[in-house]
């Protein structure tokens, strides 16, 4: 029953249903309330204001009780929608799920029949019907059940394919029941629940449409009268007595505002996307809400220097650590590795670097990232803009999701670089073709107006390269950008990458999980695991001789070409969640080493050889780097 | 390009044919005989029968079906008993009107609707946003008869900035400010409640594409939070607003039926209710088909919008 705990907790969405509930219980009991009769004329009392003595909502022009008029016409409102969403579900769910059921032939026919009658605009059709049955309120009925029937087809119709196609059908197929049954105990239990919610989100729309027939007279005829009628017929008083207008009008107002309000709890409810959190939009920065003190920059001539961050995501009452306290530099023309597995918090610390961590949920809790000697946590949105992309920029993985599919990759190059630089049009064109051309794209000149989509995924990634490269920048974030490329591809990639750091003294950080990409383009690594660094230092150093027992065992991971057959160890189970994490050592259940001493407190980042630090208490012996 | 247009106009054909067939069924569904219904029921079987002849009732359904499809091909919707001139001609003046009044709607619904669900989104949970949804809410939520009629009390009536009703003035210039006069109200009130429903939609899409990889690295860029919102998040979003602005416009087009009542526009809507109202059933026919064809024939030029929008699709 979360459902209706969910639809509790949506305060709007009960408003809606107590409201609904009140008027419904309203037109119920309407025929045992001391009223006046509703159609009974005393012209006598034409007119007579709200509040007068015996007629609590006036009268209207030929002297009827309004109060009396508007809970039978509401009665007669609603029953006539409830009736039209009812006649409609069930004969647009009948004809969905034959069609959707047989399939083939019958699903075209029936389809191609839906469509044409959602070709016409709605209120057409049903105007059309009404004509041709005539006036009256049973007509409106079905003139508007009717123009629904295809919106329900289509739904159901669309369930009922999925269903119709699952093994459980298949299974009492085999077993020999008819059709009939199938549908019967198969397949109309599963779309009885898509049918009621269909019919919460369109009965209001139908009490709408009703009304609407009714007040151009084509619905309820006088003497009865339903809401809309009470309003076509108050519209020539409009001016002189507004109240008898009002009145019923802004009933049909409250009634259908409760069943949208309704319908879109209900919806919410049962979108586990909302529930999650998922249709949160990330802000311009990382939301940043920091404890303690800031750090001081790192000294030794760092040009970004990430210092003791800490990156959380706040999820409901939950709160994982991402990034618990990392700290790194990396100097001019230096390059960087971040390794570790899918979740070590390795992309969290790239992006809070300059403040883009979605966020809802993700918030910096604590550090300070330092670029030449300045904080960017906490740094106001203008300032960080001006140094995205131009001082430091990023090269993502999967060039497909994170260029714009809808801008030629020239468009998107030349927008890099008049976010920062005001550059004529022809001017930032001719750049983005010498940026392409520097990516070793072929025929940059005819390339830059090809879409992304029209690009293989080597040339994209050259594209979001080209574009990190746009504003010359000092440093450049590389998250995993070969991960999704073939191999040959990754290694034209890398040595690319290898060249622009030498020609352009670019500083680099770059993410991976790939040792080989390490030892081939990284001075110094830091290995992470649930969002600490276990062990940094010298890329040589640490390869040959890993201290951290994490480091050794992920090295152990690798396959090696040509390394006969050895049996590849596979780290035994799998990382803590961040959210609650251990004592002392987040490895210690992993590792093979562990003791007692590890599960108790803090275990500090120590120095461990020549410009080496590693966070354990029985670090492997380090021999030297030179073999 | 062309072959792209050429493509969608000959896809319509079979959907104006299968809108001429719902059409002509729909009024082949009516109760007694057409003779008697313009006659009255004092005339003579003699002049019943006559006037059947005439216009071709005697036959049977599909040839009568074809006769119908043939003259209209050749711009022959019939003749209008009740204001007794050719169909088409009524239709025509009075369509000049629903055009002028849906057309202003649209494009308000379409712009406001957009604007608001942007600027919703992009405050997602903040003071305007919440101000947005609950008078989108509220939008969604009022019969548009009723909101144009207290727009006439409030702005016609007490605050007395618009004329009450009608196209023109009656003494005075026919000029675009006259026009503009007579329009505000109504194309506001006919505009609401699709600039509510689009609004929400355009919401829901921004919310959807402002989480996508690609407005990181507009963002990775360095461009401006406004570039973000409106270049780079709004055009990706278009991809599915725009299919909802075309069945809006359906929405705008038939829904002009009660503004015109309310503000006694001249437009088809008020001509098939007094149709109906008359029985004039091949002024009904007529006017159906015809504004189901030009909805038909929007939707074409919404498509082919679509596919200038997105490289994506192979035209």
């Amino acid at each position: 029953m979360s459902f209706l705990r969910l639809l509790a907790r949506n305060r709007l969405a009960l408003a809606g249903l107590v409201v609904m509930g009140i008027v419904v219980l309203l037109a119920l009991i309407t025929p045992l309330l001391p009223l006046a009769e509703p159609n009974v004329t005393s012209t006598g009392d034409r007119f007579q204001r709200p509040f007068t003595e015996g007629a609590l909502l006036g009268t209207d022009h030929l002297g009827r009780d309004l109060l009396s008029r508007l809970l039978h016409g509401t009665r007669l409102s609603l029953a006539v929608g409830v009736a039209a969403a009812v006649i409609a579900a069930t004969l647009g769910a009948a004809v969905g799920i034959i069609a959707g059921f047989y399939g083939g032939r019958t699903d075209n026919i029936i389809m191609r029949g839906v469509d044409m009658l959602m070709a016409f605009p709605y209120i057409l059709l049903a105007l059309a019907i009404v004509a041709a049955l005539g006036p009256g309120l049973l007509n409106a009925l079905i003139a508007v059940a009717a123009v629904n029937i295809p919106f329900f087809a289509r739904n159901i119709r669309g369930v009922t394919v999925g269903i119709a196609t699952k093994e459980f059908v298949d299974a009492a197929r085999l077993s020999g029941m008819g059709d009939i049954r199938i549908i019967a105990t198969e397949v109309l239990p599963n779309v009885i629940p898509v049918i009621v919610i269909a019919m919460s989100t369109t009965v209001g729309w139908m009490i709408l449409e009703t009304a609407g027939l009714s007040f151009l007279g084509l619905g309820s005829q006088p003497p009865v009268a339903d809401l809309g009628s009470m309003l076509g017929e108050a519209r020539s008083a409009l001016i002189t007595n507004p109240h008898t207008s009002i009145v019923p009008g802004a009933m049909i107002l409250v009634i259908v505002m409760a069943i949208n309000l309704l319908g879109d709890g209900v919806r919410d409810a049962l979108d586990p996307r909302l529930k999650s959190g998922a249709l949160n939009r990330p802000m311009p920065t990382t939301l940043v809400d920091r404890e303690g003190p800031v750090p001081a920059p790192q000294t030794g001539g760092a040009l970004l220097s990430i210092d003791g961050l800490k990156t959380e995501f706040h999820l409901k009452n939950r709160h994982y650590k991402a990034v618990g306290g990392v700290t790194l530099s990396v100097r001019p023309g230096e390059c960087l590795g971040i390794i570790g597995e899918s979740g070590s918090g390795k992309s969290v610390t790239a992006l809070s670097v300059m403040g883009l961590v979605a966020s809802p949920p993700g918030v910096i809790t604590g550090g300070a990232v330092h670029f030449e000697g300045q904080d960017l946590v906490g740094a106001p949105y203008a300032n960080l803009r001006r140094m995205r992309g131009d001082r430091v920029a990023y090269i993502f993985q999967d060039p497909l999701a994170t260029l714009h599919p809808l801008y030629s990759v020239g468009d998107q190059l030349i927008e890099a670089v008049q976010s920062h630089h005001p550059t004529s049009r022809p001017e930032a064109r001719a750049h983005a073709i010498d940026l392409l051309k520097s990516v070793r794209i072929p025929n940059a000149e005819s390339r830059i107006d090809s879409y992304p989509h029209e690009m293989s995924g080597g040339m994209r990634q050259r594209v979001g390269i080209a574009m990190a490269l746009a504003n010359d920048p000092d440093v450049i974030i590389a998250d995993e950008p070969t991960t999704a490329l073939d191999v040959t591809v990754q290694a034209q990639i890398l040595s690319l990458l290898e060249d622009l750091r030498r020609d352009r003294g670019l500083a680099i950080v770059f993410i991976t999980h790939d040792f080989g990409v390490v030892a081939q383009l990284c001075d110094r690594v830091a290995v992470m695991y649930a969002g600490r660094i276990v062990e940094a230092g010298p890329t040589d150093a640490i390869l040959t001789a890993p201290s951290h027992p994490y480091t050794s065992r992920l090295m152990a991971c690798v396959p090696e070409l040509g390394a006969g057959r050895r049996e590849l160890a596979a780290i035994p189970g799998l990382p803590p969640v961040v959210d609650r994490l251990p004592d002392g050592c987040a490895f210690a259940d992993r590792c093979h080493k562990v003791q007692a001493a590890c599960r108790r407190g803090e275990i500090d980042l120590v120095d461990n050889g020549p410009d080496r630090t590693v966070r354990c208490i029985d670090p492997e012996p380090v021999r030297e780097a030179a073999q | 390009m062309a072959g792209y247009i050429l493509k969608r106009l000959v896809s319509a054909i079979p959907v104006l044919l299968g809108i001429s067939v719902i059409v002509f069924l729909i009024m082949a569904m009516i109760p007694g005989d057409p003779a008697t219904a313009i006659l009255g029921s004092y005339a003579t079987p003699e002049n019943v029968e006559k006037l059947n002849r005439d216009l071709g009732l005697d036959k049977p359904l599909v040839q009568r079906y074809f006769i119908w499809l043939g003259n209209m091909l050749q711009g022959d919707f019939g003749r209008s008993f009740s204001l007794n001139r050719p169909v088409i001609d009524e239709v025509l003046e009075r369509f000049n009107g629903t055009l002028i009044l849906a057309g202003t709607s649209f494009v308000i619904c379409s712009f406001l609707g957009v604007a608001a669900g942007v600027i919703s989104a992009a405050r997602q949970y903040g003071a305007a946003d919440k101000a947005i949804t609950f008078v989108v809410l509220l939008g969604i939520s009022i019969p548009s008869f009723f909101l144009g009629m207290m727009m006439i009390l409030i702005f016609a009536v007490n605050l007395q900035w618009f004329p009450v009703s009608g196209m023109w003035p009656i003494y005075g210039d026919r000029d675009i400010a006259a026009l503009i006069s007579h329009l505000t109200l109504p194309a506001l009130a006919l505009a609401t409640v699709a600039t509510g429903v689009i609004a929400r939609l355009s919401r829901s899409a921004m919310l959807e594409v402002l989480r996508q990889d690609f407005i990181r690295t507009a963002r990775a860029k360095g461009v401006h939070e406004r570039g973000v919102i409106w270049r780079h998040a709004l055009r990706a979003a278009m991809v599915s607003i725009i299919p909802v602005l075309g069945i809006q416009a359906g929405f705008v087009l038939s829904g002009a039926v009660y503004i015109e009542i309310v503000f006694q526009w001249p437009g088809v809507g008020r001509m098939l209710v007094d149709a109906i109202l008359t029985r004039d059933i091949l002024l009904v026919q007529g006017g159906v088909v015809f504004v189901a064809a030009c909805y038909v024939m929007f939707n074409i030029a919404v498509d082919v919008a679509q596919s200038l929008l997105d490289p994506r699709i192979k035209t």
